[in-house]
């Protein structure tokens, strides 16, 4: 018999993502791959998959999932959301699964998500990841294109994602003391290439003002509203060329759009300057309506951010901890006893 | 990282950034992620954990003397394109800007041969440049929500062709049958930076014939081989 989930209710955009698809962007392919790779590491980490095996990303609002396998292992780490476990009675059972733990179900029973709380994303990996073929090396799904994912679209109802493992493997559930979802107070960006297309008051404009992350916000760019970005003589539009992940355009009206995972490879409208890697996962976490301000910062500070944020991925399967009854976990006593270890967060860690 | 080589389109630049681009592949500096062709500079992704900005730039300035414009070469492609009204929309509304008749915005279209300054926006999407000055058109002010696959546009003197459905705001003068992006097929784009391109103008009943054949995977187009000379020459 075949192991799969079947998707009841999709939620709001739910999509496969895995950490991308490096390597065709010559070719016009963007790289695509989960919002929030923190957060999508600890999903894999705690099902004891490799980094990079495709998980569920899940933005705003969660799915409700049925199980036909003998068995699975979920884990769901991002945003806190409720979860109920559903019998094939259609009785609510003692809730098996909270975020940044992993738990196993069986055969007929239903995986219900909540709304999103503490971050716009949040990940939903299976032990030993989903059976469909990668396209370019990834199973990231890019829905602009139609390409990889699950038919290169988001989940629908009725969609049945084939599982590599037909049952959980015999063993204990994991947790990890979920990590600071907040974002960091200022987002440090390296100024350029072009900064020399906004006049000084733009530039300052955009060290001084917080804006607003705007409801057009996509998995392609993030909006942002607030005051706008004064174009020195040289305009907004430039010669098309390469963008980054993080890139900063700013088109003729004078409102940053921060490109992220699904960013179209080239562009033609200025770019102010660049989100530091670092901070990315944090960003993809941000929901409309969120506040964000800048902070400028040297190339060199931007690179010791990206190993600092290595660090805390190595650190963060480190204190990944095996429980034998996942239903007793009390945060509460784990935190006061000290049995899982402290709340890792970039903006504290001394950086920049 | 961003190696600039100027800010204009023009197809001096573009071969050195082309040159650049095959001297990196060859040379494969420590933590290069992929690099990126755009018409003036060479975008360089790298991975932070595995080098630095300092020591790729050092790397990459070693490989910039002796950068020839000769040193790359891409393939010549003759693809046919149907320029009828039906699905050239706005051939009409060109020829009236350019003033020029609809059948000389196709003659000088299709007979120019353009360079592949880069790909970008959507897989397989290509943009040509090379065209006169007539076509020096800015793009249309209110954008298609969705311009048919295979459709040939032009503004700003170049053309691009849409792969596949996409929103858009380029003048469409044609439509081409041929498959520039094939998932199956490795690379999966038909074109790359640096290949030429001339149009082939085909009658509506030959590009049904030919639609017909690429929906069975049965066209196929081949590279008539590499130029010789820069496609201004």
């Amino acid at each position: 018999m075949t192991a799969a989930l079947r998707v009841l209710v999709p939620g709001l955009m739910t999509t496969l993502q895995d950490l991308g698809r490096p390597g065709y962007q010559r070719l016009g392919v963007p790289v695509s791959g989960a919002l929030d790779q923190m957060s999508f590491r600890a999903a894999n980490l705690l099902v004891g998959n490799g980094a990079g095996v495709g998980a569920l990303e899940i933005a705003y609002q969660g799915p409700t999932l049925s199980v036909e396998a003998d068995s699975v292992r979920i884990a769901i780490a991002g945003g806190h959301a409720p979860i109920d476990i559903l019998q094939p009675s259609g009785e609510v059972g003692r809730t098996r699964l909270a975020p940044f733990q992993s738990g196993r179900l069986v055969r007929g029973e239903v995986l219900r998500m909540g709304a999103l709380g503490g971050s716009a994303v949040a990940y939903l990996a299976v032990e030993g990841g989903f059976d469909i073929d990668p396209v370019l090396g990834s199973q990231s799904t890019l829905t602009r294109a139609a390409i990889g994912g699950f038919k290169g679209r988001a989940l629908q109802r009725g969609d049945v994602l084939a599982l590599k493992q037909a049952a959980a493997a015999e063993r204990d559930e994991r947790i990890l003391a979920p990590f600071d979802l907040a974002p960091p107070k200022r987002v440090r960006i390296v100024l350029g290439p072009q900064d020399d297309h906004f006049t000084p008051a733009g530039l300052r404009t955009l060290l001084t003002s917080t804006y607003t992350v705007s409801r057009a916000t996509d998995r392609m760019g993030m909006r942002l509203e607030g005051p706008p970005l004064e174009h020195s003589s040289k305009g907004y539009d430039i010669v098309s060329d390469g963008i980054a992940l993080g890139s900063i355009q700013v088109p003729g009206n004078g409102l940053p759009i921060i490109l992220l995972a699904d960013r179209q490879t080239t562009g033609g409208y200025a770019k102010i300057a660049t989100v530091v890697s670092a901070d990315i996962p944090a960003l993809g976490r941000l929901a409309p309506g969120a506040s964000i301000a800048f902070e400028a910062v040297g190339i060199e500070v931007a690179e010791a951010a990206a190993r600092r944020l290595a660090g805390d991925v190595a650190a963060m399967a480190a204190r990944v901890a095996s429980v034998r009854r996942p239903s007793d976990i009390d945060w509460q006593r784990l935190m006061a006893e000290n049995l899982v270890s402290g709340v890792v967060s970039a903006r504290e860690s001394g950086e920049g | 990282m961003i190696v600039e080589f100027g800010d204009r389109v023009d197809w001096h630049l573009s071969a050195l950034v082309l040159a650049l681009a095959h001297k990196l592949e060859a040379a494969k500096p420590a933590g290069v992620i992929e690099a990126v062709p755009t018409f003036r500079s060479l975008m360089v992704h790298y991975d932070p954990l595995a080098t630095s900005h300092a020591d790729l730039q050092r790397a990459i300035a070693a490989l910039l003397p002796g950068l020839e414009v000769a040193s790359f070469a891409g393939r010549r492609w003759r693809i046919p394109a149907c320029y009828d009204a039906s699905l050239g929309l706005d051939l009409a509304d060109v020829a009236r800007r350019t003033g020029l008749s609809p059948a000389q915005v196709v003659e000088r279209h299709s007979q120019t041969s353009q360079l592949v300054y880069m790909m970008g926006f959507l897989p397989g999407l290509p943009y040509l440049g090379g065209l006169p000055g007539e076509f020096a058109l800015p793009r249309r002010e209110n954008p298609r929500v969705k311009v048919p696959f295979g459709s040939v546009a032009v503004a700003m003197s170049m053309s691009v062709i849409y792969p596949q459905e996409s929103p858009g705001g380029w003048h469409i003068l044609a439509r081409t049958p041929v498959p520039l992006w094939q998932m199956r097929k490795s690379p999966p784009a038909l074109l790359a930076a640096g290949d030429q391109v001339t149009f082939e103008p085909l009658s509506l009943r030959e590009y049904e014939r030919m639609l017909a054949k690429a929906a069975a995977s049965e066209l196929c187009l081949t590279p008539n081989g590499p130029p010789t000379q820069g496609p201004h020459t």
